[in-house]
């Protein structure tokens, strides 16, 4: 048999903010992550360009805005999130870098107004600047509000006076209208105090610091747009995959529930068809979407037959997880074998199935609390626990062993060694 | 025991309130039944009962904002919580433990063995389903960064894999002492121990195991 392995497309790394356990922003972490180094060296480096000129704490603020929360691209199964939204799960403890773009912004200009004041080594054209500051302030916090308004809203064209203005109302009319009058009062109070044509080189090196400040204004603004957008149409073709998903689930919970009506009166039908459908549904909302051809998939596999088939409760737990390949196989058929029979005879109403994966070997137990058996005196015609357990696992290099009495019921325990062919 | 167990129910679906009320029947008493976490803080206040009964999912941040809710004075000698979820997800069983359930128990369990671990819970015992014995063994499985803070609460001692292994195949507490030649209050000192570590270690492990799971 030969393996063909396709040629895997390396994902994308993307640096983001670590929003785990952020000391300020959450910046040194996750640049510390993204390049593979200790944050603390990270840390040690942003703290001393702090100290040494402040430009720390201009890079710093700089990423902080440009760079993703990790938190963007954290995905839970519908139902979580679904309870999350509506409040019926803890949220996200506040912290100080929830202010973050307010403190980077704060940052942003003490930099800039150190920086004027370190070129022009006066202070008349600080008072300029910080005006000029406080007015683009409130121009992109609107623009960063208008953002997070229309990302929530769902709707799919992108409205230009929408995108301005957010929802609207006075307080953003206002803030847009504060903050360009700002702007021109900086540029009024600039050119009043310096009104003579030889000063025009003083007018441009504002218009240069005017360009630098929409620059910064807007760069962030643009660049969090296009994250959004990128960000929306993903979550859209995730809504649709969800909303096929959930037709598909509620016709079945309908289909569920007229055949219970039809079976009323036949109680283990009724249990069966209720246990199906339950598992069904507790999938959907509260598992990862299941990942094909491992090993915790092919016993979740092997529970829902037995369920169903035999109408007793397997509990399934499963330590680790490795994807099934030929060498597997074997024990996912033995484990399907004891369980099977362990709801066939043992007439107990619940299995027990743990599986644990650890580095060099598989191990699966089956137990019931159930009549129990003399292993040694099973006739040799019965070919289930022979052939298709004990003879099985030992053919491919692994150990069955079958413990059981009548009083505790009957474990099986079935252990492979793992060969090399995992990376 | 001299009376029986006080137990308040907090869930925000009343026919599930009923059905547990019915099922625990007179072997405890229930003593009062909210519906969110305002309600459930107040009844706590109000009712000081033994054991509270505590839906995972509860509108008004969920069952652990209830716990986070508790006065630290009443923490000491207040009531004991048991998670109650038809959620058995990664997330929700992780995090309510680490805000301070003693236990986590899956909607589906039977009468009997919920009133069983009520009054584990009661006694300050940890209740552990075979489930929430898997995610442990996940959660500490593997190796350990060398930076851990606290090398005692990051990792589980031989004997505790032991137990928490049995556990997650299925055996009962005596079942558990029975296999491995221990008595059963050594077996509880474990589950307390392993309580304790869920509760209380650093490890990245634990908070974001569940997400980075899928990863492997």
């Amino acid at each position: 048999m030969t393996t063909l392995s396709a040629p895997t497309e390396r994902p994308v790394r993307r640096a983001t903010r670590d929003t785990r356990q952020p000391i300020i922003g959450g910046v040194a972490a996750g640049l510390a992550r993204h390049l593979g180094v200790p944050v603390v060296w990270v840390r040690a480096g942003f703290l001393i360009a702090a100290v040494l000129g402040g430009s720390g704490i201009l890079f710093y603020a700089g990423l902080w805005l440009v760079l993703p929360g990790d938190s963007l691209h954290d995905r839970e199964a519908p139902g979580l999130e679904s309870a999350a939204r509506q409040g019926r799960r803890p949220g996200r403890i506040r912290r100080l870098a929830d202010s973050g773009p307010a403190i980077a912004l704060v940052a942003l200009g003490l930099g800039m107004v150190l920086t004027a004041e370190a070129i022009f080594g006066n202070g008349i054209v600080i008072w300029a600047l910080v005006l000029a500051m406080l007015g683009f302030g409130l121009l992109w916090r609107q623009a960063d509000e208008a953002q997070r308004s229309r990302w929530l809203d769902q709707s799919e064209r992108l409205n230009p006076t929408r995108a301005v203005f957010g929802t609207g109302g006075w307080a953003a009319y206002v803030r847009v209208g504060a903050g360009f009058v700002l702007v021109v009062s900086a540029v009024a109070l600039f050119a009043v105090r310096h009104g003579r044509v030889s000063d025009v080189y003083d007018v441009l090196i504002s218009a240069a610091l005017g360009v630098v400040g929409l620059g910064i204004t807007l760069g962030p603004w643009i660049w969090r747009l296009t994250n959004d957008l990128a960000e929306e149409r993903a979550e859209r073709v995730r809504t649709q995959e969800r909303a096929d998903l959930a037709a598909h689930l509620h016709d079945s919970v309908l289909q569920t529930l007229a055949l219970i009506q039809k079976n009323a009166a036949d109680a283990p039908t009724v249990a069966r068809l209720a246990r199906s459908q339950e598992r069904d549904l507790r999938a959907w909302l509260f598992e990862a979407p299941p990942d094909g051809g491992t090993l915790a998939g092919a016993l979740r596999e092997v529970v829902r037959e037995i369920e169903d088939t035999y109408g007793v409760d397997v509990e399934l737990v499963t330590v680790g997880d490795v994807d099934v390949d030929e060498t597997l196989s074997p024990i996912v058929a033995a484990a399907r074998e004891a369980a099977t029979n362990a709801a066939k005879h043992a007439g107990s109403p619940v299995v027990d199935l743990y599986a644990e994966v650890s580095p060099d070997r598989v191990e699966v137990f089956v137990r019931d609390r159930g009549t129990g058996f003399d292993p040694h005196t099973v006739p040799a015609d019965r070919q289930g626990v022979r052939n298709s357990i004990l003879d099985r696992m030992t053919r491919h290099g692994g150990t069955a062993e079958i413990r059981s009495t009548p009083e505790t019921g009957t474990e099986v325990r079935l252990q492979l060694p793992r060969q090399e062919s995992n990376p | 025991m001299s009376h029986p167990i006080r137990v308040l129910i907090v869930d925000d679906h009343a026919m599930f309130r009923a059905g547990v009320r019915a099922e625990l029947g007179s072997a405890v008493d229930v003593v009062a039944e909210a519906a969110d976490v305002d309600e459930a803080v107040a009844a706590i206040a109000e009712h000081h009962p033994d054991v509270v009964l505590l839906d995972v999912h509860l509108p008004g941040g969920g069952g652990a904002e209830v716990m986070r809710r508790m006065p630290p004075t009443v923490v000491a000698d207040g009531p004991r919580f048991l998670a109650l979820s038809v959620s058995d997800a990664a997330e929700d069983v992780i995090g309510t433990i680490r805000a301070g359930a003693r236990g986590y128990v899956t909607k589906t369990i039977t009468g009997p063995e919920l009133v069983d671990a009520i009054r584990r819970v009661s006694e300050n015992d940890a209740v552990f389903s075979p489930r929430l014995a898997g995610f442990v063994l996940d959660a500490f499985a593997g190796t350990i960064e060398i930076s851990a803070v606290d090398e005692d609460l990051d990792r589980l001692t031989e004997r505790e894999r032991e137990v928490m292994r049995l556990i997650a195949r299925g055996y009962a507490y005596k079942e558990v002492a029975r296999e491995l030649f221990i008595s059963i209050k050594t077996v509880e000192t474990h589950m307390s121990s392993v309580l304790r570590k869920l509760q209380l270690s650093s490890r990245h492990e634990l908070t974001r195991w569940a997400s980075d799971r899928r990863l492997l």
